[in-house]
């Protein structure tokens, strides 16, 4: 039931316009077009969930209500906000590099597009089926830091300066144990196909079979996003807001609202095709379609990640230096090392 | 390759300098190699107020100092101004100061407790002493009618006797203190990275705290014992039997962690003042118009920052000559320039978060 809602969609939008005799070329872009605008409406809806949800979880966590006037239960406040930045003035400072700022709250939300394009949402659910997805996605998810930095140095601000050169430092040095996390996963399957990788874990998901990749990866993810314990970058009681502290009304919205939680939709998305076994049904319980059990599997990760946001004070940066550089990225390289020892004497003995 | 430091302008409009504070750092990368506090974006000329008010015209304008104690900043001058009449507070009044005093002093070291843990980042524990820190305003407001500027002290006394719905409620609440403690204790001190952030930093040598006349957890956070409700007790602290928390090394930590426990060790005094508290009026023999002989007086008393006080000058009319006030946020802010060379710029927020300042108090 459901199972094939959106398979079965596009097969029959494929139909339709081949039947106004279209040919083959263009139909797949027109197809492509689509299924793009699928994945800008869904970060788009899914950014304006969050915001509320993290609104809500925050609210919760602080014994707090939270949003609570606009619609029930202040499910309508996020449209309100973003009625209310969208009318708001982008106010250009002096002095400002003007293409480089107006272009990095643009240029932001790119990369977490682009990364969409490759993730497998549901079975036979991508709207590219890449042979290697994962290092696509890994080598266009680490693009974002160019665009923190440009708006960093576009504006013209000392606080904005301070954060765009931890921004660089922070998710430089945070990519590698990212990688070398996710190594581990790539050793066993043996593939970089993010479809692959989520059928090699029909047995057995590789929270169980790779559970230090996992911890390393969900801190590395936490860095990544620059969300807390990580979020030097912002800052708040520090440096104001870092990067975005010029930026007003929309450009904000871009980068605190659509940017940072795309972006956590992607380390989430990417925590549940690794290492959750994707859209696999747990306990056979595959009544439940295989797109739900993604989103299900996916909030979860990110319920994690606002829950630890809001526990957690914020490490210094060069305690973040510190942590990044001696103690995950020794404990990956270990685990890269057990896991080809394992993998060794498993075949050895013929497992 | 060449490089050179730049001045990073931090307040007076900032997240993390406790209001209207200003701090020109020049660093190096994020290593502060020199800093200039500049205090006085919210100064009011208290001191100079007070000479073209009534004695008793006073007392409102103290509350304006420390807001977040405003109680004990009442006592500082009544008191002075006691002394120079020579005025007798009854029993009963300074029992009712010791409780309202321990109250406020409860809830500024929340107020510096959850401040602190959200300028190390922990937004979280904000709430969650704020939170507290109503139920202890809901009591000084069943007293004294206001939930900030109380000004329930008069020369001689206090202004009124506790209500009968402030017994039960006090009993309820201290109750739930030490709870609260052990809550901010899970939340903020049992913290990994929160450790991590304040112990070893922001080192202040027991010798330097005195030699800059620093005062109240700050000074015994290096370890200097010296509390004036034990060194030189006041009104009628010599009757209660409590501890003075003392720090070990002079870290940030430290001086954070001595406010919860100072916390703990105010519900005892309350306790032991409800006990003992005698019948009685609550305000003393006093004139009706207040006029001091010529003379001097000056009284100090530990608030919740460190030691306040209060210096009258009396040329025998009825305002004061001159009013003086030693304000501890003020001079424990003195050592602040120096400390913070050669930390980095998130603990200059953890360094000033931990001094506790307010800026009321340190502009005056």
């Amino acid at each position: 039931m459901g199972e094939n809602i959106f398979v079965d969609f596009t097969a029959w939008l494929r139909g339709l316009i081949s039947g106004l005799g279209v040919p083959d070329l263009f139909n797949d872009i027109i197809l492509m077009i689509v299924k793009l605008a699928a994945i800008i409406v869904f970060i788009a809806l899914n950014a304006t969930w969050l915001v509320y949800m993290e609104r809500k979880i925050c609210a919760y966590i602080q014994s707090r209500v939270g949003p609570r006037h606009h619609g029930p239960v202040g499910l309508l406040q996020p449209v309100f906000d973003v009625v209310k930045l969208m009318t708001k003035e982008i106010v250009l400072p002096k002095n400002v590099d003007l293409v480089v700022f107006l272009l990095a709250p643009v240029l932001i939300v790119v990369p977490p597009i682009v990364a969409y394009s490759v993730l497998p949402f549901g079975k036979d659910m991508v709207a590219i089926d890449m042979n290697i997805g994962l290092f696509f996605l890994v080598a266009v998810t680490s693009l974002s830091t160019i665009m923190f930095w440009m708006a960093g140095w576009a504006s013209n601000n000392k606080y904005s300066l301070v954060g765009g050169m931890r921004v660089v430092a922070q998710m430089v040095s945070y990519e590698l144990p990212l990688v070398l996390a996710m190594l581990g996963v790539v050793m066993i399957t043996g593939t970089l196909n993010l479809s692959e990788v989520v059928n090699a874990q029909k047995n057995v998901w590789f929270i169980f079979a790779q559970p230090i990749a996992f911890l390393i990866y969900f801190i590395a993810g936490v860095a990544e996003t620059n969300r807390p314990p990580f979020d030097l970058v912002e800052g708040e009681s520090e440096i104001i807001a870092g990067p975005y502290t010029e930026y007003a009304g929309m450009g904000f919205a871009m980068f605190y609202g659509l940017a940072e939680f795309a972006n956590m939709m992607v380390i989430s998305a990417m925590c549940t095709v690794m290492f959750l076994g994707g859209w696999l049904a747990p306990f056979g319980l595959t009544f439940i379609p295989s797109w739900v059990w993604f989103f299900l599997k996916m909030y979860l990760v990110i319920f994690i990640f606002m829950w630890v946001r809001w526990t957690f004070p914020r490490i210094r940066v060069d305690q973040l230096m510190g942590f990044g550089w001696k103690v995950l990225v020794p404990l990956s390289l270990a685990n890269i090392f057990i896991t080809g020892t394992g993998m060794y004497i498993y075949r050895a003995i013929g497992w | 390759m060449k490089t050179q430091t730049y001045y990073l302008n931090l307040g007076p409009q900032h997240p993390s300098t406790h209001g209207v504070f200003r701090i020109i750092l020049e660093l190096d990368g994020e290593v502060v190699v020199k800093a200039t506090p500049v205090p006085g974006y919210l100064h009011r000329g208290i001191e100079k107020l007070a000479e073209a008010r009534t004695y008793t015209q006073v007392i409102p304008y103290t509350d304006r100092m420390d807001y977040l104690a405003a109680m004990l900043m009442n006592w500082g001058y009544v008191e002075a101004v006691e002394k120079l009449m020579g005025i007798e507070v009854p029993e009963r009044a300074e029992y009712i100061r010791v409780i309202v005093g321990e109250l406020s002093r409860i809830a500024s070291h929340m107020i510096a407790t959850g401040a602190y843990g959200a300028d190390i980042g922990a937004l979280t524990a904000f709430t969650y002493t704020f939170r507290d820190r109503e139920y202890v305003i809901d009591l000084l407001e069943m007293v004294s009618g206001s939930r900030m500027t109380f000004s329930y002290f008069r020369i001689g006394g206090v202004a009124a006797d506790f209500p009968e719905e402030f017994y039960p409620a006090v009993k309820k609440l201290l109750d739930q203190i030490p709870a609260m403690c052990d809550e901010y204790d899970g939340l903020i001190t049992g913290n990994e990275i929160f450790q991590a952030r304040t112990k070893f930093v922001g080192i202040i040598p027991p010798e330097v705290a005195v030699d800059y006349s620093l005062s109240g957890p700050v000074l015994r956070g290096s370890g200097v014992n010296y509390d004036l409700r034990k060194v030189r007790p006041y009104s009628v602290y010599d009757r209660f039997d409590f501890e003075v928390p003392l720090g070990k090394n002079g870290d940030c930590w430290d001086r954070f962690r001595i406010r919860i426990e100072e916390m703990r060790q105010s519900k005892r005094i309350i306790e032991q003042a409800l006990e003992q508290m005698p019948e009685g009026p609550v305000l003393g023999k006093v004139p009706k118009v207040i006029k001091p002989p010529v003379g001097d007086a000056y009284a100090e008393i530990e608030s919740s920052k460190g030691v306040y006080g209060c210096y009258v000058v009396s040329d025998g009319s009825p305002k004061p000559y001159r009013v003086h006030f030693r304000r501890p946020s003020f001079i424990n802010l003195g050592y602040l320039g120096k400390l913070l060379e050669g930390w980095k710029i998130a603990d200059v927020i953890a360094i000033l978060g931990s001094i506790d300042i307010v800026l009321g108090e340190v502009d005056c």
